[in-house]
């Protein structure tokens, strides 16, 4: 069956929710991920929307925000930016999901400056919610082009904060929990070795050569001992998305 | 009181003022050109995510700096505006202070309780502690901790569905940052869609934004929140959205841009004109999922 890049990557990132788990969903492709594992494997998750809104239902339309009004319709429970922020302080998160613009070895990301603080190349739009899920949720799932100049040996600006420099880095920053769990990228998947804290290659997409992942990686990158091919989307999967994202909005070929 | 007036007699050249505090929706875009048009200056905006509405008033030169979480185009991609301040200083120099939802969440919540800062775990280890000195890390009992200092803006713009001429309001769906920003401001300006009785608000008072002595100004103005999405009124546009993100890719297209949409309109009225009335139309809410009556009778 043929399927677009970023439709495999929605697979793969709505593989890593499991049934029951509390969510908090970021915008863009993270959106449709989660509505796939609704609509899939894990018909009991939860999503948390930071801008005030939980469900525990998916949503039939395409969504280009969170607030749109079909993700407010059928939700259960709309409310402060602030409460959900609270039950994520405390743990109730399981994941949290977001896209980036750059991300180095450790899972930091930066969604701030290209090039540093005082002369910005380019000015991204800051953390919007990304800062808190990355602090405060159990794991964190992101999604990102794989090119060099955006997975890096170190990101200029750490907005969301990885495995810091590796070790024992977030304790020692008093974070509570958390830490990256998954990069979902255009070539594979990539996970954290949990004794160094770096991340390495654990899934390589169908047709994908394990140089051109070498090739587009910022830093040496290690292997998983898991190390496997992606297994392609099903019809299912691909069915949930292309009757949502019709169009190719988010998922069409790029 | 008009919105012209509104803006007029209660913002003020260099206030600090949190509009659009519910993120993606009911974003009071009206009152943001109204702020254009009449070339107020030195604002410090404060907010959570208000999409395009502050990089439109970025590139129009009202904004001095920005206390916020983040500034673009949801669905379009960066914020051409907001780049070209803080990378070329056009039009002119931007200051940043850096925040997350969470964090301006908390500043504003704790100006509305009348404390100095409020503690989180969040932020810890990003460098939004070095582009943001105001926040600190301290420690109580061995617990680090951000702690973040209030926010007590001049005035707060919120969009709501329904208001009495009183001040009394409904707003309804997600509300972001809206309850802690008008509790917290000095003034709050409310826009809204509908003007009721205040017999149809108080008939649900669990839905008030604040109570109407908090409400300095209450302005009726059907379409304020276009082309962001309004629950039970309108859908969001995403096309122009998009337009926006093309046509002011360079500083000549934005300057075409505002002065099509904003400078040379001389009223929301005007706007909507220039939209046209069916593309609103089409945008309309029009089929209806009722909430359930309450019952607040007391015998």
């Amino acid at each position: 069956m043929n399927y677009t890049t970023s439709e495999l990557m929605v697979v793969a990132a709505a593989r890593e929710i499991a049934d029951h788990e509390v969510i908090e969903v970021g915008t863009r492709l993270p959106i449709l991920a989660f509505t796939v594992a609704k609509r899939t494997h894990a018909p009991n998750a939860v999503g948390f929307y930071d801008c005030g809104i939980v469900r525990d239902t998916s949503v039939e339309d395409m969504l280009f925000t969170m607030g749109d009004t079909p993700n407010l319709k059928g939700a259960q429970w709309c409310t402060s930016t602030n409460n959900l922020m609270y039950l994520m302080q405390k743990g109730d998160v399981d994941a949290g999901f977001l896209g980036g613009a750059e991300i180095d070895k450790f899972g930091n990301i930066n969604t701030s400056y290209i090039g540093g603080i005082e002369e910005p190349k380019v000015k991204l739009p800051g953390s919007g919610g990304a800062a808190d899920i990355a602090a405060l949720s159990k794991r964190l799932l992101v999604i990102m082009n794989h090119e060099k100049r955006r997975l890096k040996e170190k990101v200029d600006y750490v907005t969301t904060p990885g495995y810091g420099d590796g070790g024992n880095w977030r304790e020692e920053q008093g974070l509570p929990r958390g830490g990256i769990g998954t990069l979902i990228t255009t070539l594979g998947t990539l996970k954290p070795n949990m004794e160094t804290k770096e991340l390495e290659l654990y899934s390589i997409y169908p047709g994908v050569s394990i140089e051109e992942i070498h090739e587009n990686t910022g830093w040496e990158l290690k292997h998983s001992k898991y190390l496997k091919e992606t297994e392609p989307p099903l019809k299912e999967e691909l069915d949930v998305i292309r009757s949502i994202d019709k169009e190719g909005f988010w998922t069409g070929n790029n | 009181m008009s919105l012209n007036e509104a803006i007029r007699v209660l913002v003020e050249d260099g206030d600090t003022v949190v509009m659009g505090a519910c993120h993606e929706p009911i974003i009071p875009f009206a009152a943001a050109h109204e702020i254009i048009r009449q070339k107020k200056q030195h604002l410090t905006l404060v907010g959570t995510i208000s999409d395009i509405m502050v990089d439109m008033m970025i590139g129009a030169g009202v904004v001095k700096k920005v206390i916020i979480a983040w500034v673009g185009n949801v669905s379009g991609g960066l914020g051409n505006n907001y780049r070209r301040a803080v990378e070329k200083s056009i039009p002119h120099p931007l200051e940043v202070e850096d925040h997350s939802n969470f964090s301006i969440g908390l500043s504003v919540l704790a100006g509305a309780m009348g404390v100095p800062f409020l503690p989180t775990k969040s932020l810890l280890g990003t460098d939004l502690l070095k582009s943001n000195p105001r926040i600190e890390i301290n420690t109580y009992q061995d617990e680090k901790l951000a702690y973040v200092p209030a926010l007590t803006p001049n005035v707060a713009i919120i969009g709501v569905q329904r208001a009495d001429i009183y001040g009394n309001s409904h707003l309804w769906g997600n509300t972001g940052i809206a309850m802690e920003a008008a509790m917290a401001s000095k003034k709050v300006i409310l826009l809204a869609e509908e003007i009721v009785s205040k017999e149809v608000i108080l008939s649900d008072p669990n839905r008030v934004l604040v109570p109407s002595y908090k409400v300095t100004a209450v302005v009726h103005c059907p379409g304020f929140n276009h082309p962001s999405p309004f629950q039970g009124f309108y859908q969001r546009d995403h096309e122009f959205f998009h337009q926006y993100h093309k046509e002011t890719k360079t500083e000549e297209g934005f300057g075409e841009w505002l002065n099509d949409w904003v400078l040379s309109l001389s009223n929301h009225e005007q706007y909507l004109d220039k939209l046209g009335r069916n593309r609103l139309e089409q945008l309309k809410i029009k089929e209806k999922q009722l909430a359930a009556p309450v019952n607040y009778a007391d015998k």
